[in-house]
């Protein structure tokens, strides 16, 4: 079974290129066909985490591996972590800088978002280890990779 | 646009789509919460974010209310992603309200 990896580094506070790298995974996934649903939840899971990754991260880095019946996105900073996964899950909460909030960002819903775009999540952090926010789509049987 | 009486920021001839939804907001996640797959956006927000945002929600065009108009770098980013921009005088509440009364629906099809 043929796969294909696809990674982008995420720059923090680069408020100037933040987004291009999901933009980037969108056009990928468009030019291979995939459902254009299915796509739109990618690529808002993606976009998200990347200004998850700006907003508070550190740097870090978009792992995207396509396989033949899904897609796997991990978003990975060394930022200062989550202190608390579940608080930070809940729509409306947000530790966002008045920087991100400038631009649009901090409404408290971009894991929510990812949870509701995404067929499944994980997320790996703890205070000082950075994040980690690992998500799966699955393709319905419908092959992306030959 | 005429009932905004919008001045195009770019794209002119990028608007062949006819738009039935319209959604309004400053706030980018909620924008990527909702479903807003070719709907025209109605935003004071005129951040690069604005114009990638839009991008990945599928979003048809943006309309900056207030008089607002987003710096010549932005505009450039827009251009790059064929995102047409309008810009209106206009503030969010009176646009909403002259284009509800042109028949156009939230994002989720309702009045």
């Amino acid at each position: 079974m043929a796969s294909l990896r696809k990674s982008f580094p995420i720059v923090a506070r680069d408020f100037v290129h933040a987004g291009e790298a999901s933009i980037h995974v969108q056009n990928i996934l468009k030019s291979m066909h995939l459902e254009p649903a299915l796509i739109r939840r990618i690529a808002i899971c993606c976009y998200e985490g990347e200004m998850n990754a700006v907003i508070h991260g550190g740097n870090g880095q978009i792992h995207m591996d396509i396989e033949a019946d899904r897609l796997a996105l991990e978003i990975i900073d060394d930022g200062p972590g989550i202190e608390d996964i579940d608080r930070a899950m809940q729509p409306g909460y947000s530790t966002a800088s008045e920087e991100a909030r400038e631009m649009g960002f901090g409404a408290g819903m971009g894991l929510t978002n990812m949870k509701n775009h995404s067929d499944e999540i994980h997320i790996d952090s703890a205070p000082g280890q950075g994040t980690c926010v690992h998500m799966h789509f699955s393709f319905d049987g419908k092959k992306a990779v030959s | 646009m005429r009932e905004l009486e919008a001045r195009v920021l770019l794209g002119e001839d990028g608007l062949n789509a006819e738009i039935t939804r319209c959604g309004a907001s400053d706030l980018m996640s909620d924008v990527l919460a909702r479903p807003t797959d070719g709907i025209l956006l109605l935003t004071g927000l005129t951040s690069v974010q604005t114009v990638r945002t839009s991008k990945i929600a599928g979003v048809v065009a943006i309309v900056f209310v207030r008089g607002k108009t987003p710096l010549p770098e932005v505009i450039e980013v827009a251009k790059t992603q064929q995102m047409p921009l309008f810009s209106t005088s206009y503030g969010m509440f009176a646009c909403c309200g002259r284009l509800h009364a042109l028949g156009l629906t939230g994002l989720d099809g309702r009045r």
